[in-house]
């Protein structure tokens, strides 16, 4: 199982609009997210959830404080550093940011083929291998724009797989999704996350589904990160704008269960 | 009133200094990509094949109309003063130092450059140049860095193009259709052209190919922090737009630097 937990110290991010105004992100945030656990990250639409994201990738620098991945702080790594940093990563992209002018097949070879020494045979079989694991052979030799949206989910999933990430993060994996495919890759992220025991990290709208597979929920509101450690705990906290989210995601059925309590 | 002018003012200016800073870091890093290993060779061979060869064919037309052009206007001219034999050093001259650079660099700005940002913009907005930073792959010697140096290779070598399929135009137009001897338009040719003349036209394709490159892929890689190019799709038409407007605009004004520098 990874070992690799992040954490964030007093970490500040800020936005300038085109007007001029400032839009605070994180606002001094301090938070764990503990290491071979799901940690979902929940909140409105533009309150920075992949700005977070970007924040713990390094492909954003934040205002103040310091973002620990692993123990190392990757607010300071620069150059070598920092790659070797990312390469403990895994990302899916909202979009699934396939490379269009690549077929499947280069697509989830590209980490290999630049990463690693492997051999060109050793490339095939092993992306042969995570394709067919992921329901897609038979597809290496389409390009993303003729695969329906979960497909190309799953490419991206099988592409971040690659080089065996011990954090893999999930920017909003099922939007776009219809139900049955929103359940498929949910069932496939539980199914991952029990054979390579990464570090999980999802950023989601799809409240409550979501929350079948979360060990630690995180809410995002004007700047301020409320932690819970179970999706329970979010459920029956008291503060008012959590309430407010849980009866607007969730529905009665939850206030009537905070009711029997 | 007065200090909402005086705070647009500001931010307009602070967004013009960081702009210019991202792009000369951003140069910096497009050079030190070339020198990475491993360098990607068939992305080189894929760029030279797309900027160069793709060029050949309106560098041509464009070089074989602009030569029969200037033979035509060169003739009407020299003829006031009974100089016509003058017509080969005027037509080579004018192609070496000035049109053929500058011509084939505002021709590759609209054909490659265009596409060069178009790709980048459309990579950045769909999160594919994230994709690679997120995979440790450095996007400059991934992409970029074989973008410069087959642009830096082709732009020279589609200048000589030019300036020899222009030369034969003007001479089609000066010796076929107006008359003027032959042997002294290559005579003139010959004598009035210097290897200062020559190494001036290099000299001016190098540089204008490395701002044709760095505007236009530049503009593309950083799309997403350009202020108000938008979102989306009408953000990529607009940095689009803007990388050949400002390549072709700086290669006029560095045309007159370089000249009035180097002659």
């Amino acid at each position: 199982m990874s070992n690799m937990g992040i954490e964030f110290k007093n970490v500040e991010k800020s936005f300038f609009r085109d007007d001029g105004s400032e839009q605070v992100i994180l606002d001094k945030v301090n938070f764990k997210i503990p290491a071979g656990k799901t940690t979902v990250v929940a909140g409105g639409s533009g309150q920075g959830k992949s700005v977070t994201l970007k924040l713990i990738l390094g492909l954003m620098r934040a205002d103040g404080g310091q973002i620990f991945v692993g123990g190392n702080d990757i607010t300071m790594a620069r150059g070598r550093t920092l790659k070797e940093l990312r390469t403990k990563f895994g990302v899916l992209f909202q979009g699934s940011a396939l490379f269009d002018s690549m077929t499947v097949f280069e697509n989830v070879a590209l980490p290999l083929r630049e990463r690693t020494k492997k051999t060109d045979n050793e490339i095939k079989t092993q992306v042969l291998a995570s394709l067919d694991q992921l329901e897609l052979l038979g597809h290496e030799n389409k390009f993303p724009a003729q695969l329906s949206g979960g497909m190309r989910k799953r490419v991206g999933l099988a592409r971040a797989l690659q080089l065996e990430p011990e954090i893999m993060l999930f920017d909003e994996p099922t939007a776009g999704l219809d139900p049955v495919m929103t359940l498929e890759i949910y069932q496939l992220f539980a199914q991952l996350q029990e054979q390579v025991g990464y570090t999980s990290i999802i950023v989601s709208h799809d409240i409550p589904k979501v929350f079948n597979l979360a060990d630690q929920v995180m809410y995002l509101n004007h700047g301020s990160m409320d932690v819970f450690p179970s999706p329970d705990a979010m459920q029956w906290s008291q503060k008012p704008h959590i309430r407010e989210f849980v009866k607007t995601t969730m529905g009665e059925i939850y206030q009537s269960h905070l009711v029997e309590q | 009133m007065q200090p909402n002018i005086i705070t647009r003012l500001g931010s307009t200016g602070l967004s013009t200094v960081t702009d210019l800073g991202r792009m000369g870091m951003y140069l910096l890093q497009m050079i030190q990509g070339c020198f990475r290993f491993p360098f990607r060779f068939s992305e080189f061979i894929r760029q030279m094949h797309f900027i160069g060869t793709g060029s050949l064919v309106v560098i041509f037309f464009t070089a074989a109309s602009t030569g029969m052009v200037l033979g035509l206007q060169g003739y009407y001219s020299l003829n006031k003063f009974g100089a016509e034999g003058m017509l080969g050093s005027a037509v080579a001259l004018t192609l070496i130092m000035e049109l053929g650079p500058v011509l084939t660099a505002i021709m590759v700005a609209g054909r490659a450059g265009s596409a060069m940002c178009a790709e980048l913009a459309i990579m950045r907005i769909s999160e594919q140049i994230d994709a690679l930073d997120c995979m440790a792959v450095d996007p400059f010697r991934y992409f970029i860095s074989p973008k410069l140096l087959a642009t830096m290779i082709s732009v020279p070598l589609l200048t000589v193009l030019f300036d020899v399929v222009g030369i034969a135009g003007g001479y089609i137009a000066g010796v076929y259709l107006l008359g003027v001897n032959p042997g002294s338009y290559i005579d003139g040719m010959q004598t009035s052209v210097t290897n200062h003349d020559i190494w001036l036209g290099t000299v001016k394709s190098f540089v204008f190919a490395l701002l044709i490159v760095w505007i236009c892929t530049g503009r593309g890689y950083f799309v997403h922090v350009i202020k108000g190019a938008g979102f989306g799709a009408r953000s990529v038409s607009k940095v689009t737009t803007q990388a050949v407007v400002y390549s072709s605009i700086s290669v006029l004004v560095f045309d007159y630097l370089l000249t009035a520098i180097l002659l």
